[in-house]
């Protein structure tokens, strides 16, 4: 059963094809990186699954709901932490969770269970008074994938989220994400290749707007006759180009 | 409920602000005080507290278009709004929730300054209660204008619009600090045409009870309210399109 399937997907920006008749299946539960290089079409890609803009043509089925007829039903199923850090700087980081809880129509016991289950989940706890916007730049990510996961997402998108962040706070993070495996499906892009090889089931490479290959780390270090992931990631790239 | 949410996460960014509540509440008491300290001296017929008080209280609610379009604007830059656009909102649940705590905002604000004007011997009255309820379409006026730009611009570049530009530009065409018609010409047509002197004119009529020549005032108001939430409301859900 697949989480998510695309269907010739593509997005056309006037004279830039940022997209180009996507075809991609996630299984359900399964965490697939999304890499390529800048402007290879993954945030696009992202933005469209997640009823952020609309395909020019083709279509997403998400758990059985297309992205363009039932853009409300994938809505009430999906989460996104974007790249940037996607906070609401002058609330606290409790106010933070409260306020997700309220958009997503949480309220009393269930949103105080929540808010505690988080806050212990991502260790957030010492953290819970201090305001959002100043907070270190690894305690924002943890707090936006937690704002994230306030709807129990089927599906979650995480875009970059280790993005600019030190050695320690990105080994937090890979460890949170990897305990979040199997639970939901999840899709991350990111320009860390060792990110990628570390978190991923399997690893989709676009290129110019084109899915070039899809697999586990391993296919793909076997596809390109290498036993280094980044080394194989720039040669499928690059005889991608020929 | 949604909505209510988003708008007291709105209301919590705009009033933990100290710089908003230095201009908002602030500023307008400096110059109420100011200006009837300087009344007390050189006494100016335009600086009367009956006739200065209600050009104070229209001169605060500029401050609203800056509040609203910098939570906007800054929540476009911080992917906040991509956040939510991806929930189960819905467009009006973000136009009426970046717009309902600048309200409560509104009239607040200038209650606090018929509370000063009062101590500084203006005499209450039903018109003080008029003028409050006056101020409600003004609000919406300048809160438009304030989801408009914030809908264009970037954090940045409101601080200098709307900061500085806007509200210099309703203060100077509104008659608060100067009597227009010494002034005439093309600048006071030009005042004419624009709100900021009619919700001026309309406060000062509301205060004191004179509903027949508020009302020409109002639709001045009113015209201009409605054309700008029309505006604001299809800039704001193009950027939301766009996003």
């Amino acid at each position: 059963m697949y989480a998510i399937e695309t269907r010739g997907l593509t997005k056309q920006y006037k004279d830039t094809l940022a997209v180009d008749c996507l075809e991609l299946s996630v299984k359900k539960g399964e965490l697939l990186a999304l890499l390529g290089v800048n402007g290879a079409g993954k945030t696009t890609t992202v933005k469209m699954l997640s009823c952020l803009t609309r395909p020019t043509e083709g279509d997403a089925i998400l758990n059985g709901k297309s992205i363009v007829k039932e853009s409300g039903a994938v809505k009430e199923m999906i989460a996104v932490s974007p790249q940037e850090t996607a906070v609401a700087a002058g609330l606290t980081v409790r106010e933070n969770l409260a306020f997700m809880c309220g958009i997503y129509g949480l309220s009393g016991e269930k949103r105080e269970e929540k808010i505690a289950y988080l806050a212990s989940r991502f260790g957030l706890d010492s953290v819970m008074k201090k305001k959002a916007g100043k907070l270190s730049g690894g305690w924002c990510r943890r707090l936006s994938i937690a704002m994230a996961l306030i709807s129990e997402p089927e599906i979650l998108f995480l875009d970059e989220p280790t993005l600019g962040l030190d050695v320690l706070a990105r080994s937090d993070l890979w460890e949170l994400i990897g305990e979040l495996k199997g639970s939901m499906t999840i899709i991350l892009t990111t320009h860390y290749m060792e990110e990628a090889e570390a978190l991923s089931d399997r690893v989709a490479i676009m290129k110019d707007g084109r899915l070039l290959i899809c697999g586990t780390a391993e296919e793909l270090k076997n596809k390109a006759g290498t036993d280094r992931f980044e080394e194989a990631f720039v040669r499928l790239v690059r005889e991608g180009t020929k | 409920m949604r909505m209510l949410t988003l708008a007291g996460r709105n209301g919590k960014e705009i009033l933990r602000d100290p710089i908003n509540l230095a201009f908002g509440l602030g500023f307008p008491l400096v110059l109420l005080g100011l200006l009837q300290a300087i009344q007390a001296n050189i006494p100016v017929a335009l600086f009367e507290i009956g006739h200065l008080t209600p050009g104070i209280t229209v001169f605060g609610l500029s401050f609203l278009t800056l509040f609203s379009a910098t939570v906007i604007a800054k929540d476009r830059g911080s992917s906040l709004l991509q956040r939510l656009y991806t929930t189960p909102l819905t467009p009006w649940d973000f136009i009426f929730g970046y717009t309902l705590p600048l309200l409560p905002m509104a009239l607040v604000q200038g209650a606090v300054c018929y509370l000063a004007a009062w101590l500084l011997g203006l005499k209450m009255s039903l018109g003080v209660l008029y003028a409050l309820l006056g101020l409600i379409p003004i609000s919406l006026l300048y809160i438009a204008l304030g989801l408009l730009c914030g809908s264009v611009l970037t954090d940045k570049q409101v601080g200098g619009i709307c900061g500085a530009l806007l509200t210099n530009l309703s203060a100077w065409l509104s008659g608060i600090w100067f009597d227009l018609n010494l002034i005439g010409g093309a600048f006071q047509k030009i005042a004419d045409a624009l709100p900021f002197v009619h919700a001026v004119e309309m406060e000062r009529a509301l205060l004191k009870a004179d509903l027949s020549s508020a009302l020409p005032h109002l639709w001045w108001v009113l015209g201009y309210g409605t054309v700008l939430i029309a505006l604001a409301t299809v800039l704001f859900l193009r950027q939301m399109k766009r996003q």
